[in-house]
């Protein structure tokens, strides 16, 4: 009696034995999974003519973004024998997946990627040098393809080209005029200080100084503009660009940070902060929820049909009075992938954007950001008095200040969601402080850059 | 074991002794009947073969990869290097990663003690209600949550959890203006309004299925413990939970598992936030396998979540048999 209950318990036990062992031995026998990457077949032989043939091009693009789709038609329409095949997925979704289409048997020609992270080492992504040389980018600014370029190590900022941007966008703040006004506040603030006493005056009139959310991070565009005005920016550079031996560690982003924690202290943003989404802080600005709001030019439309005219937008001012404006702006990222059968026609269409004024005018139209290129093209129409016009001059002032820089989400892969979102969360509700939230952050890098 | 019984026998030596003399009285009906077995084992096997090959290929196969991935540094597309137990070791000493296999432990509470309790509870109730418009009406009510999809539940809980939602505004109807606060960006508030949305898809599920339980309990042992003069509490626990037994370790399985490797509610309404106060392992292995391309340690991660589900889950099965 007593071996019947037992035999299968023995039996279990034995095939978990086996199975195991089976796997370990499979672990171990040294075929490793993954493949080494392809040696890069540079490719020389590039053609700036347009085909004759018919050809469709497939981009892989975030939902939420149709500048490509009134691209692609207005393309298609100047040339007929091109057309476009546009699939979409969510920002998170095909950041996700973007390594795994680059890699697949049939990639995507054209994919959004915000990090290049693994896929230049893991040779997923064409490399553009050829077509700069062909094209002539290098009429184009340095600073606005720096970012897109990878060096051989993996650094980004210097090396080859494997990245160009549709729009090229500058990051601010938007002030409510009408609640400015009835604060008495007249202007914008032109100093960090300036600024401060606009969010006091705001505070205790009960007006709320900051709209912001961070359920997905989006109020890091605060903790970054407060970061900028302190941090040396080429040292800052350098991190996010994952350069040897760069911190986050230092003392301007650590005095930034504690700015931030000094707000949220001071009940500069609301409690709910950490349930409010990206839409939502959106809303709230656009109904008049609060005084500022630091977000970037892809919203000075809406905000502006929202608004109308109760709404200006204008530089993070600098710490010190008269100082130089450092501000977040990046490219529209998209990369060619490497296993494109069309490259030469799908790099020709990215030419194209940047040169061609129907297309540049798209751009600032659809997207509200610079079109980027050659800066002695005409820049595109815009209304006079408008957000967007404010916003291109804007990035235009940038420019001439040499005072852009890069998203910090964009310095690793995982260390937005993994790190910066949730630390934000602990700092903006004043949980940790500034110098534990760019300690907690470097630690994260370090873990993932070493790991 | 040290003395083989009977049945024990090695099969070798039966036939090798035993069947020797058999097999040459009636040998031709011997063979045939071997035959026929044979014949119904291998048919057993190729009837076997479709369920088999999907399960081999899509979770024993997929299981092994997972094991032998976590052995390495992966990115998921380049070349793979070998770490050792390197992986296991993060899996253990990271607080974040401990962090969030504690966070799934909490959500048992929710997920499995109150909806098996309230679920235990209504059943009876329903049943000691008299079968009809009433009684159906409220099995379909409870099991209606049931049927939506877990991300949209957390979709529509988590505007209901909102500062201006429907919790808050409840609240200050009845006088509880003091306590409203937007639920899930409150530390202390996150997790168990998370685990409450689990509670409420998990409780209808566990209704139901006591309530069928409950049907097929004799009638007649309700009579019997009514004419000994025993009231609802002592029918409860005399007859409606052990007779319960079987159902009950099926609902704290499932629910079990459902806690510790939730990943859809949370994602959908705090995606691990405030801080990390809502992280658990599910999100902790999807941002590190596809977000941070970590695939050796994303796979470490997933086998330990595994083998705490099996350490949590088997004990609980063994429950179930201890009795009978």
């Amino acid at each position: 009696m007593a071996t019947s209950p037992r035999r299968p318990h023995r039996r279990a036990v034995r095939f978990a034995v086996a199975a195991t062992a089976a796997a370990g031995v499979f672990a171990m026998s040294g075929c490793a999974p993954g493949a080494a990457a392809p040696t890069a077949t540079q490719n020389t032989d590039v053609s700036t003519e347009l085909t004759s043939e018919d050809v469709t091009l497939t981009i892989a693009d975030e939902t939420g973004f149709p500048v490509t789709d009134e691209l692609t038609a207005e393309f298609t329409r100047q040339h007929p024998n091109v057309t476009f095949d546009v699939t979409r997925d969510t920002f998170a979704n095909l950041t996700a997946n973007a390594p795994k289409l680059l890699a697949s048997n049939d990639p995507p020609d054209l994919i959004r990627l915000p990090t290049i992270g693994d896929t230049v080492r893991d040779g997923l992504l064409a490399n553009l040098d050829p077509y700069y040389d062909a094209y002539g980018w290098d009429a184009w600014p340095d600073s606005q393809l720096a970012p897109l370029r990878m060096s051989e190590d993996g650094v980004r900022g210097s090396g080859s080209l494997y990245q160009l941007g549709l729009g090229y966008s500058i990051t601010g703040i938007f002030m409510n005029e009408a609640i400015a006004a009835e604060l008495g506040i007249d202007e914008a603030p032109q100093t960090i200080a300036e600024l401060e006493e606009d969010l006091a005056t705001a505070k205790d009139a009960g007006v709320v100084p900051i709209v912001a959310g961070d359920k997905d991070g989006v109020v890091n565009f605060v903790v970054q503009a407060a970061m900028n005005q302190y941090a040396d920016k080429d040292e800052f550079l350098s991190w996010m660009f994952n350069e040897p031996d760069a911190t986050y560690d230092t003392p301007g982003n650590v005095e930034g940070a504690e700015l931030i924690e000094k707000w949220a202290k001071a009940g500069y943003f609301e409690a709910d902060i950490n349930a409010v989404d990206y839409f939502t802080f959106v809303t709230r600005f656009s109904e008049g929820g609060g005084l500022f709001a630091f977000n970037g030019n892809w919203e000075a439309a809406n905000y502006q049909s929202a608004l109308g005219d109760d709404v200006s937008f204008f530089l993070v001012p600098p710490a010190e009075q008269g100082g130089d404006h450092v501000a977040m702006g990046a490219a529209n990222s998209f990369s060619v992938a490497a296993g494109s059968d069309n490259m030469d026609e799908i790099v020709y269409f990215l030419n194209w954007i940047h040169t061609d004024e129907t297309a540049r005018q798209i751009v600032v139209d659809v997207t509200g950001a610079s079109p980027g290129g050659d800066p002695s093209l005409e820049q595109p129409t815009v209304e006079a008095g408008s957000l967007i016009e404010q916003a291109l001059a804007m990035a235009a002032q940038i420019g001439e200040e040499n005072g852009q820089v890069d998203f910090m989400a964009n310095t690793t892969a995982g260390i937005y969601s993994g790190s910066i979102i949730p630390e934000s969360q602990l700092l903006v509700t004043g949980e940790i402080t500034g110098q534990e939230f760019v300690e907690r952050v470097q630690a994260f890098y370090e873990s993932e850059i070493g790991g | 074991m040290s003395s083989p019984s009977l049945d024990a026998r090695p099969s070798a030596a039966r036939d090798a002794g035993a069947d020797g003399p058999i097999l040459s009285v009636r040998p031709t009906r011997r063979v045939a009947a071997r035959a026929t077995a044979r014949r119904a084992a291998l048919t057993g096997w190729i009837l076997l073969l479709p369920a088999l090959a999907a399960y081999i290929g899509f979770v024993i196969w997929p299981l092994i990869q997972g094991v032998q991935y976590s052995f390495y540094d992966w990115n998921g597309i380049g070349l793979a290097e070998w770490v050792g137990v390197q992986n296991y070791v993060t899996v253990f000493t990271d607080p974040v990663l401990l962090g969030s296999i504690l966070n799934a432990f909490i959500l048992i509470v929710f997920f499995t003690v109150i909806p098996v309790t309230v679920g235990l509870v209504l059943a009876t109730l329903i049943r000691s209600i008299r079968a009809g418009v009433f009684s159906s009406a409220a099995q379909t009510i409870l099991f209606l949550p049931q049927i939506i999809p877990l991300a949209a539940a957390g979709i529509a809980w988590s505007w209901m959890y909102s500062q201006t939602g429907t919790i808050n505004q409840i609240l200050g109807w009845i006088g509880l203006e003091g306590i409203t606060r937007s639920w899930l960006a409150d530390y202390a508030t996150a997790l168990p309004a998370v685990g409450l949305i689990g509670s409420w898809v998990l409780t209808g599920l566990c209704t139901v299925l006591l309530l069928t339980g409950i049907g097929k309990i004799d009638t007649a042992l309700y009579e019997a413990i009514r004419l000994d003069g025993a009231g609802w509490w002592r029918e409860f626990f005399t007859i409606t939970v052990p007779g319960l037994r079987q159902e009950i370790v099926v609902l704290v399985t499932l629910t079990v598992i459902a806690a510790l490797s939730s990943f859809d509610i949370i994602y959908t309404s705090t995606q691990g936030g405030p801080g990390r106060s809502t992280l658990v392992p599910g999100i902790s292995i999807f941002r590190i396998g596809f977000t941070q391309s970590d695939v050796g340690l994303a796979s470490a991660f997933g086998i330990v979540l595994m083998v705490l589900v099996l350490a949590v889950v088997l004990p609980i099965q063994r429950l179930s048999k201890a009795n009978d």
